[in-house]
């Protein structure tokens, strides 16, 4: 049993010491540094995430690079709204059936998911999701 | 070591891709949460997977805190022989843990 005053002390604790959240212009500079100069077009990858997500601790999510001009080196997934904007990178190689992969990911609250395909020939391509997010992922 | 999952077709054609489906059991703690005193929970997660078909990769990840607990992974591999599948994923701790499937073309 915790007295209400050493309960309101302890919550105060953890809201300051909860980690911030990652910021749109965080990923941006990510980006950047992912694509430098090289053309970052919409389009060609698609990212499939649900729009409404009821449960932000496991929400399923795929990516999929449909009929890539050249090969795909690499997928970079973000979430703006997340504490640590980086979700996944995928490589694929010569083995590789299709340039495409399905995980859960965690969400910590509604936000902005955006996925990178990189190229071989240097092109790189983006799409985003905007969700909204009932219960989010625990990060206290 | 943990328990793994792994999924392949039963019926896999030459030169036909297949679904590979890949269950890790792993609390993936993501080093955000703190316990009931406020201290962090120190981070402990799969943060290595790669796949690889004698040999060669199929898919290699990089995966980080966002990825839910229990990871899931499904992807496509081709191949026109049979062979070995392996799957390798490194925790927070260095700690690797190899698991093979074998892949038999019909």
């Amino acid at each position: 049993m915790i007295l209400p005053r050493r309960r309101f002390i302890l919550l105060a604790t953890c809201a300051a010491l909860s980690p911030a959240l990652a910021t749109p212009s965080e990923v941006a500079g990510l980006i950047q540094a992912l694509v430098g100069d090289a053309p970052l077009k919409d389009g060609l990858i698609h990212l499939d995430l649900p729009v409404m997500v009821e449960n932000g601790n496991a929400v399923a999510m795929s990516v999929s690079v449909a009929d890539p001009p050249s090969p795909v080196a690499s997928v970079h997934v973000f979430a703006e709204g997340n504490p640590l904007p980086r979700v996944a990178v995928f490589h694929f190689g010569p083995q590789s059936g299709a340039p495409r992969v399905s995980t859960r990911m965690r969400l910590a609250t509604s936000q902005t998911v955006i996925a990178i395909a990189r190229l071989k020939d240097g092109s790189c391509w983006r799409d985003s999701v905007d969700l909204l997010v009932t219960l989010a992922a625990c990060i206290e | 070591m943990v328990r793994v999952l792994i999924n392949v077709p039963k019926d896999i054609r030459a030169n036909e891709p297949f679904d590979v489906k890949v269950l890790i059991s792993h609390p993936m703690e993501s080093g955000q949460r703190r316990d009931q005193l406020g201290l962090a929970i120190p981070r402990d997660i799969i943060n290595h997977f790669i796949c690889a078909l004698d040999g060669e990769t199929v898919l290699e990840a990089e995966l980080f805190p966002a990825i839910a607990a229990n990871p899931f992974l499904s992807f496509s591999a081709v191949t026109e022989k049979s062979g070995t599948l392996t799957l390798t994923f490194t925790d927070d701790h260095g700690v690797t843990q190899t698991e093979t499937v074998s892949i038999i073309v019909t």
